[in-house]
């Protein structure tokens, strides 16, 4: 049986139509994914992002753990910043990847993937024993991500005046404990926006109240199609445990200064450096008709394949399919997308294709 | 019966419908309940014209944002016909499924009949039975 939200009925009355996400019933969209997207670009949409888990680490030793613990390096963050991250196994395979936030008091809050919750404990428990640390999974919590260039003007209607003109000051990837519970401006659309970590009361307190102050509810559908045209990799779909950051477009996620910081997977990631990376995630889109998807085969001129989308879809800022691809080796200049048996010519992009409003790929009148 | 699968068409249980026309031709599309289910269509190709269809072959696809679904031909025939409009307008078979989104006509081979499909009661008893 699926777990849900404590928004479950909130959002049902939404109008949600739901899927099972990570074995949360979680909704996908509430009528239609389009709509609920574009709304997130030009205006502010309000998704229930609560199947992720958050985890507190506290502890005198809660820096030097996550120095050790985390591909990118928490020692570069103050209290009040955000750091994105990796969480590597020892042969440089990406176990998830996740948001660390610093705390004011020294603890920090780690925000993982749906899926991965209980793998990255197991993970992170392991790697904490030589520290004074202790680990704590808020299931307590809930998380909105209110996201779009409406995100500020929004937030009044939950947090007050004064509260929210505190909160529209925060910079990207910083972090503010308030009265009601913990606020990032942090987001996973291309998008300006804020996630909201809240207890069940305030969580459907907040939700109720932004949905009746006429902002909408946006799905994990439209969540997918914003993260994709902005070029953010999907754990377990764009990269895994099999595959390292520097073979993931995420190279710039890892610390490898200061040299004498020995992070969990660093050894096999310099090891990789060394024998040259094998494959490089690109982004691509489709110039013509045609929806790019996961697991579709890319060939070159002679037919032979050189890669694999790892992520694709219709892109609804554009009009056309983008999507994410791991390539073998060199990236030929020509590939074709196997569709059906039929070869349908790419083009690469480095993403982002969509980022703040503004589109970044050629549209089709500019090709 | 509802006014989303309606009385004067056919249906089979992988969601297509069917209409009866004159000459032997049969057109084809999604059902309401398809279109509901796939959500925003942004794709939609048929097979070529002329093109020689066993029962259960694929006559031609269509994608939401989230997925590609095949489109089965209900019966032998050859395919005469794909919807010109949704190249360019595939959201139209969210918007109108029973007309403007129809998906392609087919000339059902001789001998062919369309007994084994559902009438609408028999199609919403097998949705609700959670098909």
């Amino acid at each position: 049986m699926a777990e849900t939200t404590p928004l479950y009925d909130l959002h049902e009355k939404a109008g949600a139509r739901f899927v099972d996400f990570a074995g949360y019933l979680m909704p996908v969209h509430y009528g239609s994914q389009i709509e609920e997207h574009l709304m997130v670009r030009r205006g502010v949409g309000l998704f229930d992002v609560s199947h992720m888990g958050i985890l507190d680490v506290e502890g005198p030793e809660a820096t030097a753990f996550l120095r050790r613990a985390l591909a990118n390096d928490v020692g570069k963050i103050s209290p009040g910043r955000a750091l994105y991250s990796c969480l590597l196994n020892d042969q440089g395979g990406v176990v998830d990847d996740l948001v660390v936030y610093a705390l004011p008091t020294g603890a920090y809050r780690v925000v993982l993937n749906a899926a991965r919750k209980a793998v990255d404990q197991l993970r992170l428990a392991t790697l904490a024993t030589p520290y004074k640390v202790s680990l704590t999974p808020r299931p307590d919590l809930g998380l909105l991500a209110l996201q779009g260039p409406g995100a500020v003007g929004a937030l009044a209607a939950f947090f007050g005046s004064t509260l929210a003109e505190r909160l529209s000051a925060l910079r990207s990837f910083t972090a503010l404990e308030t009265e009601y519970g913990f606020v990032g401006r942090t987001g996973y659309t291309g998008e300006d926006g804020f996630e909201i970590a809240l207890s069940t009361d305030l969580l459907r307190r907040a939700f109720s109240t932004w949905i009746e102050s006429g902002v909408r509810p946006a799905g994990l559908g439209a969540r997918d199609t914003l993260r994709l045209e902005a070029g953010l990799n999907l754990y377990g779909q764009d990269m895994d445990e099999t595959t390292s950051p520097l073979e993931s477009n995420l190279a710039w996620t890892v610390a490898f200064e200061p040299a004498d910081r020995d992070f969990a997977g660093r050894a096999a990631l310099e090891a990789e450096g060394r024998a040259g990376v094998r494959r490089t995630l690109v982004g691509l889109y489709l110039p013509g008709p045609g929806i790019l998807r996961a697991h579709q085969d890319l060939v070159d001129g002679d037919g032979r394949v050189v890669g694999t989308v790892t992520s694709g879809s219709y892109a609804p800022s554009l009009g056309f399919s983008i999507g994410l691809a791991r390539i073998q080796g060199e990236c030929p200049d020509e590939a074709w997308a196997l569709i059906r048996d039929r070869r349908h010519p790419v083009r690469w992009h480095h993403p982002p294709f969509v980022r703040r409003g503004h589109i970044l790929v050629p549209t089709a009148a500019g090709r | 019966m509802s006014h989303d699968h309606p009385n004067d068409l056919l249906y089979t249980s992988s969601h297509e419908w069917v209409r009866r026309e004159a000459n032997g031709e049969i057109t084809l599309g999604v059902t309401y309940h398809a279109q509901e289910a796939l959500g925003d269509l942004v794709y939609a190709e048929t097979y070529p014209v002329g093109k020689r269809l066993e029962a259960g072959d694929t006559c031609a696809v269509v994608e939401s944002v989230k997925a590609a679904s095949d489109v089965y031909a209900p019966v032998a025939g050859t395919l005469l016909a794909g919807n010109p409009v949704l190249a360019k307008t595939p959201e139209i078979i969210n918007q109108d499924p029973y007309g403007e989104g129809w998906l392609v006509r087919i000339r059902m081979e001789a001998g062919s009949d369309l007994a084994g499909l559902l009438d609408a009661a028999a199609y919403e008893r097998l949705l609700a039975e959670g098909h």
